[in-house]
């Protein structure tokens, strides 16, 4: 833990910048390779088992076709003006030096070879422009290059033209996947969820077994009854959570918070086995249709148990495939409750319950923490919680206010449409690639211990799954316990006082805002 | 002669940028976007949208976010270019549009402004280490190319006057496919001959950035996935 003395902290060194631009160190990450896919996590997928013998025709060929399928894909190879604004935008470029890491450089490596066999510069004069054949080196780079960046956006908001290199990275392991060279962190986990329904490869069975271990700690901690239900047909709500949420830590917690959420609110919900996986990593490979395939087990779950409603726990890309994709992947939802948003964030509905005071709450049970938030990147630039744009800041925020006592936020600009990815996104979250996990990890570990230096806080709150998991890894080497990084639901969990729990407050008031909100 | 070289050469560089151009909108119209993207927070509805693209485009307001070095000098030449294209209409129609009057002198102002911009991107696309990282040649030679007509086109209105009547008269005549005699003054020719070159590489080169704007899903797509539901047609193909 990072000491709480500010004071005799902020005499000792100063807190560098989270935003400091390193001086390039080139191909200082060039030796960084993830694990490739086994033969099998190709072929479950659709794609060829190993490198196939005509992969340069095969692969310039899918550059053409995806500039035909994706018009982000075709207008962010062409505008590019190289004007440098991006430059100092990625973690990892922040954390590595490695200048293939600035967004426009990572780009690049796909736009030189779509230049030499797509542009009239680039068939020409390939010197003047930057085209280059494509050789076996080149598609190396891609493998190791295109696996450092966590598609996390953050580029995009700082681009003139908005360019996205999420968009080319997804479209460069696509081109990658159809040559046969998969990654195997993410072609291993779609092909278990895709067969087995989340992407632990957690049976019925056990997953039936932990959720009733899960009631049983709820009861023992609060004397409460709170039902965890799986595959209860005729059910209202439908939760789609990340499988962390069923074994991790903290993850664990947060689900015991939407629980007790929905056992106040006094909605029937279930969890389904067949669907039992919000993550849908069909969206790092850029593959529309691993990633419908995904979102369909979503559509027949809902259908198979009759629900009204689906609501998604934390699980920052989740939400970004649930929020802005699921409608086009897998609706029309016509057959749900059309008074709710389809699909609704548990953030939403929790918001909900304690702005119209329908929660008892106990901040003072949280006072062990001093708090602050990580927007995830997926949620923050490529979704939305509420009826406002910018709701997926204001509502955990507002969430977390709710039920602590001792909030704090970072730095402005690491935080909302400028958060810093935690450094585990978009497919990296596995052993091999650590080391680029810990450098992308470090400018919002910077930004934390400024407002350890400024405030106190001790604890980082998050609502993703990655995130969490990847924090309580990285969090050790910066100093910070492992457990440093919290749910928001946990809090949650933590302040409410359920309906027949004993609550240790000398009195019993009700918050200000439950005043405030009855009509 | 040389006034025939340039009329040929002013017809082939305007149907190239039309035409050339013209496609390269096509093809970026007819492909599809299959998903949702747009960088949120992003506006709901479709007016919103429209002043997301105008503030986009009229004050560059993600590059300010960015780099206030890259906006002041982007912006200074941008808006510098625009004022003196608008002055330049005055040597294209018989009488000066009113407007165009209004233009005329912050136009003079503005072609120093668009040099100066030029000059400041050039000087960061040297000496700031990671823009020179990433810059190609052509990059440093469309920056060159632009401070050439520039200042070429400053030459003229403050050093070496060229009898512009009769350039107007040129142009109006091409206009109206009649070649007549252009002045064979060289830094004239150099300034209309980079300017046909830059109509020329428009659409083979990064100034569809101007089009491509209008084109990119994560500015012009509205936030409202889960009120709408958006497929594109080879997707629709999948649920057959």
């Amino acid at each position: 833990m990072a000491p709480l003395d500010k004071d005799a902290e902020s005499e000792s060194k100063p807190i560098p910048d989270p935003l400091e631009i390193p001086r390039l160190a080139c191909g200082a990450m060039a030796d960084l390779t993830p694990f490739p896919a086994h033969e099998k996590h190709n072929t479950d997928l659709g794609f060829p088992g190993g490198l196939i013998d005509n992969w340069k025709e095969v692969a310039i060929a899918k550059i053409g076709e995806l500039a035909e399928k994706n018009r982000a894909f075709q207008v962010y190879l062409d505008a590019c003006v190289k004007c440098g604004a991006c430059t100092d935008k990625c973690h990892y470029f922040l954390g590595t030096a490695d200048p293939k890491n600035m967004p426009v450089a990572r780009q690049d490596l796909l736009r030189s070879v779509y230049r030499r066999y797509y542009t009239f510069a680039g068939k020409y004069f390939p010197w003047l422009v930057g085209a280059r054949d494509l050789t076996e080196e080149v598609l190396d780079e891609w493998y190791s290059y295109y696996h450092q960046c966590s598609q996390c956006r953050r580029c995009s908001v700082f681009c003139p033209y908005g360019i996205d290199t999420a968009e080319i990275s997804m479209a460069a392991r696509e081109i990658l996947d159809t040559v046969g060279k998969g990654q195997k962190y993410c072609n291993e986990i779609i092909a278990k969820a895709q067969n087995i329904g989340n992407n632990l490869g957690l049976q019925e069975k056990a997953l039936r077994a932990t959720l009733e271990d899960l009631e049983e700690d709820i009861e023992d901690e609060t004397g409460v009854a709170v039902r965890i239900p799986l595959d209860e047909k005729g059910a209202d709500v439908l939760l789609i959570t990340p499988s962390a949420d069923f074994f991790a830590e903290p993850h664990i917690d947060g689900l015991l918070g939407y629980a007790k959420v929905f056992h106040e609110a006094g909605v029937s919900w279930t969890i389904s086995s067949y669907a039992s996986e919000a993550a849908n990593f069909g969206l790092f490979i850029g593959s529309y249709e691993n990633m419908r395939t995904l979102s369909l087990r979503i559509r027949k779950a809902a259908i198979d148990l009759g629900v009204k409603r689906i609501v998604f726990g934390e699980c920052g890309h989740a939400w970004r495939v649930g929020y802005s994709f699921l409608n086009t992947l897998a609706g029309p939802f016509d057959f749900l409750d059309q008074n709710y948003p389809i699909p609704q964030h548990i953030m939403e509905f929790t918001h909900d319950m304690l702005e119209n005071g329908k929660l008892n709450i106990n901040k003072s049970k949280n006072d062990e923490f001093r708090v602050t938030f990580h927007d995830s990147c997926n949620v923050a630039r490529g979704s939305r919680m509420g009826d406002k744009p910018g709701g997926q800041f204001e509502l955990p925020r507002a969430v977390l206010r709710h039920v602590c006592n001792n909030y704090f936020d970072m730095d402005r600009d690491t935080t909302h449409e400028s958060t810093l990815c935690c450094g585990g996104g978009g497919g990296l979250l596995t052993d091999e690639l650590m080391d680029l996990r810990t450098k992308g990890a470090s400018p919002r570990m910077t930004a934390l211990q400024q407002v350890t230096e400024d405030h106190g806080v001790t604890h980082m709150a998050a609502i993703c799954a990655i995130c969490k998991s990847q924090f309580s890894k990285v969090m050790p080497k910066f100093g910070y316990d492992m457990d440093s990084i919290l749910s928001v639901h946990q809090l949650v969990s933590n302040a409410i006082i359920l309906t027949g729990q004993e609550d240790d407050r000398d009195q019993a008031e009700p918050t200000a805002v439950a005043e405030e909100a009855s009509p | 002669m040389l006034s025939t070289l340039y009329a040929v050469l002013f017809y082939a560089a305007t149907l190239m940028l039309i035409i050339g151009t013209g496609f390269r909108i096509r093809k970026y119209a007819k492909a599809p976007a299959p998903l949702k993207i747009p960088t949120t927070p992003a506006p709901t509805t479709r007016q919103g949208v429209f002043w997301r693209m105008v503030r986009e485009v009229a004050v560059f307001e993600s590059l300010f976010k960015s780099n206030k070095w890259i906006w002041v000098f982007g912006y200074a030449f941008h808006a510098g270019l625009a004022l003196v294209l608008l002055r330049h209409f005055r040597y294209f129609t018989l009488d000066v549009w009113w407007w165009v009057e209004i233009v005329q002198p912050f136009g003079v102002y503005a072609g120093f402004a668009m040099v100066l911009g030029l000059l400041g991107l050039s000087f960061r696309r040297v000496v700031v280490e990671r823009i020179r990282y990433i810059s190609d040649p052509s990059d440093h030679l469309m920056l060159l190319l632009l401070i050439a007509i520039g200042a070429s086109g400053l030459l003229m209105k403050y050093v070496a006057h060229t009898d512009i009547i009769a350039v107007k008269g040129y142009m109006l005549g091409l206009m109206r496919f009649r070649i007549g005699e252009l002045p064979a003054d060289p830094i004239l020719l150099i300034h209309l001959g980079l300017v046909a070159f830059l109509m020329i590489i428009f659409p083979i080169s990064k100034l569809l950035h101007g089009p491509g704007i209008f084109f990119s899903p994560t500015r012009y797509q509205v936030d409202n996935p889960r009120e709408k539901r958006h497929l594109a047609a080879w997707a629709a193909e999948l649920e057959k």
